[in-house]
């Protein structure tokens, strides 16, 4: 490949894995000094840990990475950013305590008799700061606690900008900010190419790609799969989903009943706006797209866990889910991604965590009878295939699904009909996830309606009877399966809707 | 850097004439819990001023305001130490056991000439330095919590101060005192002033703003290249030292030394640094704050002497103070805070 006046960053050749599973299978990217890079995949694709191994977040496990030409070993964003790299992460790392003109003049205050800062001065310093760059919308002496998320991301990308990197590195810069603001970041992007800068970033929006990148580089499984100077959204696509065919997935033998479990009408909430859908039972019901795009808001409206307005339908009774408790009542359960924070009381034992939500049922008079708890346990370990040694083993001294599965166990117990299903299999070794999937649909079988977000576009093609894809908030398509081709589900994905 | 006429501004913000006093109301929501500390510092120096001429049928004169502040000298200082251990999102438990130590030493070795009362002096706040640095050391590298850390050392800081003066007794030279202390005018005013400017240069200094930043966030802090660790380190030092002239300076202020003399001051430092709108979870707060905070606990002690109010009583009025003083604060900060 020939690099335009070098290169400025490079990754090359990089390996890096997570547990058994490869984030980066000798992905090799580079951009050069004066351009715009977009780098795009779906989900788990590596670009991410591309980006997080030139950010010096990362250290991977084999290649090399270069900045200017020259071989580095960054220990940390510090290190990187010393070397001319600046990134702005999807998380914001400013002082939200701290004025924005802390956070902006943050060791590089004015100072005045003794080197001791100018605090007075700070705010003045700040705002001749932001208005050089074009940002007259945001108050300087404000806390950044006290900005809305889309002036943080304002704020966050002009700090980047006045360390005056070679490399600036934007990973999902818009997805915060408002239309007007994201004109204003393409100008200073376009600017800061035209001082000679490399701007790599990643994003969503496939318009967005192809109205600033000079260049962009696919992702594949963990790899680069061409870098073009010109793609079509219909190439991207395919280029983005072309694979071999790795697992045999199962897909459920039955249909759908009739009777619907869970409707919802009109559901909002904070990044969801106006989500319809109704779950029958014994259905699938997969929700994709890529990530961030409401489906952690979904799954948490529907469990109580946000307030959230429109209505909801829970086997035909109109339910206001306040709490996740409400929700438990009306027989919905949730099994997160993180099952750390989200559900499992890890140093306890799996027989108490199975038995968790019905204390009731075990004990007598307030009091645990532990034969009942045990035998209930032990019937449960056993038709999960939970691989514990004895039902008093804590759970956090389990592999990761096995946990999932006893998360799964404790709603069977609670006979809970609606089981909202987010990511349950990310990070799930091969075989426990083919264990998890003859399970939802063993569980889909019975009658139990099923709502199954997957970061994988793959389980979703496979698994689900129908697969909503979420975008901004809001069901860009929906695509009647089993069996979708996982092209339509990226693609849906991918596309920009012509609104006004 | 950057022409703004190639960029689409954003504006959308007030004009320029009342954006002067945006500013400053903006300013006072910000430092809402210390504006709350300084009124309460007036306020119950007003009472105090109506209660004391009710009693005896006269104003307190020069007398009074010595005894006011000479008393919150030692508190002061313990509370500055710990506002800068807990601006971390630390606290120092061991501020308590620090001044047993110190004031058991002071009492014991300050005297004998200017010369071995320098030197000493010196000495005693390295040991306070080098407490201070155990906990650090713990809390930084050993990633053991504050309250583990401190609740340990607190008790081996009390153990060795029972070695060192088994029971009370000693005492500080006296002109070493007198050039601390005066009965008859509020001359330790000027320490308390003292204090007060050294910790408003310390904010602008480029320790003083790491210490906010990682109470603030430590992963934050990181990525704006704070020695995240070395700042916990130093914190602890300053606060062990700030301890060890608290107990030099309770030894100074009582008649003998006394090896469970400073115990209260764990507390009580925890207490003024959150009168004075000091944040417990840290990057909040100003040591301006904790030292009203420690005069208002001075000051409420006498109060409640004239008041007459049972001493026995007094840890109940204290508490019953300290709970609605910190509610208080917190209703006033949230109202400026909604009123802009």
């Amino acid at each position: 490949m020939s690099e335009r006046d070098g290169t400025a960053v490079k990754g090359a050749e990089l390996h890096k894995a997570y547990g058994g599973v490869l984030a980066l299978d000798d992905a090799t990217f580079s951009a050069a000094p004066g351009e715009v890079h977009a780098l795009v995949g779906e989900n788990g694709a590596g670009k991410s840990t591309m980006i997080k191994s030139l950010a010096g977040v990362i250290r991977p496990d084999r290649g090399r990475v270069l900045i200017g030409g020259e071989e580095v070993r960054l220990r940390s964003p510090q290190d990187a950013l010393r070397r001319g790299v600046a990134t702005v992460f999807q998380e914001l790392t400013l002082l939200d305590r701290m004025t924005v003109a802390e956070n902006l003049m943050f060791g590089r205050e004015p100072r005045g008799v003794g080197r001791l800062i100018r605090r007075r001065d700070l705010p003045a310093a700040a705002e001749k700061v932001l208005t050089e760059h074009g940002v007259d919308s945001v108050d300087p002496g404000e806390l950044v606690e006290n900005l809305p998320l889309h002036q943080q991301q304002l704020v966050e990308i002009v700090r980047a900008v006045i360390q005056q990197p070679k490399v600036l590195i934007l990973d999902e810069p818009t997805s915060a900010l408002a239309r007007r603001e994201v004109e204003w970041l393409f100008g200073l992007v376009r600017r800061l190419r035209d001082e000679g800068t490399c701007v790599v970033f990643t994003s969503h929006r496939w318009s967005e790609v192809t109205d600033l990148a000079d260049r962009i580089t696919v992702f594949r499984n963990g790899t680069d799969v061409g870098t073009h100077d010109e793609l079509s959204e219909e190439d991207a696509v395919s280029l983005m989903t072309r694979r071999e065919v790795s697992t045999a997935y199962s897909q459920p033998e039955q249909g759908p009943e009739r009777a619907v479990v869970l409707q919802a009408e009109d559901l909002a909430a904070p990044g969801l706006h106006g989500v319809a859908l109704a779950l029958h039972a014994g259905e699938i019901l997969g929700i994709g797209g890529l990530e961030g795009q409401g489906q952690q808001e979904l799954f948490h409206a529907l469990f109580g866990l946000t307030p959230t307005t429109g209505q909801l339908e829970v086997r035909g009774k109109a339910k206001h889910l306040r709490s996740p408790r409400d929700a438990i009542r009306a027989g919905i359960a949730f099994i997160p991604q993180d099952r750390k924070s989200e559900g499992l009381l890890l140093s306890m034992a799996v027989r108490e965590n199975l038995t968790l939500p019905i204390l009731g049922q075990v004990a007598a008079a307030g009091v645990l009878r532990p034969s009942t708890e045990r035998t209930t346990a032990e019937g449960m370990i056993e038709q999960l295939h939970i691989d514990a040694r004895w039902p008093g083993q804590p759970v956090g001294t389990l592999s990761g699904g096995n946990q999932q599965k006893v998360l799964l166990g404790r709603w069977l117990l609670a006979d809970s009909q609606i089981l909202l299903l987010y990511d349950v299999t990310r990070g799930v070794d091969v075989a426990t996830k083919q264990d998890l999937y003859s399970l939802i649909i063993e569980l889909a079988g019975e009658g139990r309606g099923i709502l199954f977000y997957s970061s994988d576009t793959d389980e979703l093609a496979h698994l689900c009877h129908r697969v909503l894809v979420l975008r901004e908030g809001q069901i860009a398509q929906e695509l009647d399966g089993p069996g979708i081709p996982t092209e339509d589900i990226i693609g849906a994905a991918f596309k920009e809707e012509t609104h006004a | 850097m950057l022409e703004r006429a190639l960029l689409s501004p954003i504006s959308g913000r007030g004009e320029q004439g009342p954006r002067q006093l945006a500013r400053r109301r903006q300013l006072v929501a910000q430092n809402a819990p210390l504006v709350v500390a300084v009124v309460l510092v007036v306020g119950m120096l007003a009472i105090y001023i109506v209660l004391y001429a009710i009693s005896l049928s006269a104003f307190p004169g020069t007398f009074e305001a010595a005894s006011i502040t000479d008393h919150a000298i030692p508190l002061s200082l313990a509370a500055v130490g710990q506002t800068m251990v807990i601006l971390t999102r630390g606290i120092d438990l061991s501020v308590g056991g620090m001044m047993d130590l110190t004031n058991a030493l002071a009492a014991l070795k300050i005297q004998g000439g200017f010369l071995t009362e320098a030197l000493w002096t010196v000495i005693i706040l390295l040991i306070g330095a080098a407490g201070g640095l155990l906990n650090g050391l713990l809390v930084a590298f050993g990633r053991i919590q504050p309250i583990l850390v401190t609740l340990g050392t607190l008790s081996i800081f009390q153990g060795l101060a029972l070695w060192v003066l088994p029971s009370p007794g000693g005492h500080v030279a006296t002109g070493y005192t007198s050039l601390f202390l005066n009965p008859n005018a509020p001359s330790a005013l000027l320490w308390v002033i003292l204090l007060g400017l050294a910790w408003v240069a310390f904010r602008r200094s480029r320790l003083g703003v790491q210490i906010f930043a990682t109470g603030n966030d430590e992963q934050s802090a990181r990525a704006n290249s704070v020695p995240v660790i070395r700042t916990r380190l130093l914190v602890y030092v300053l606060g062990g030292t700030l301890a060890a002239g608290a107990g030099v300076a309770l030894a100074t202020t009582s008649t003998g030394g006394d090896a469970t003399g400073g115990d209260v001051f764990t507390l009580s430092s925890i207490a003024a640094a959150v009168i004075g709108g000091v944040s417990l979870f840290g990057g909040r707060g100003s040591a301006v704050g904790a030292i009203c905070g420690a005069f208002v606990l001075t000051v409420l002690i006498d109060i409640l002497f004239f008041a007459n109010v049972d001493p026995l009583f007094q840890p109940f009025f204290q508490g019953l103070f300290l709970v609605l003083a910190v509610g208080a604060s917190t209703l006033v900060g949230r109202y400026l805070m909604r009123r802009r």
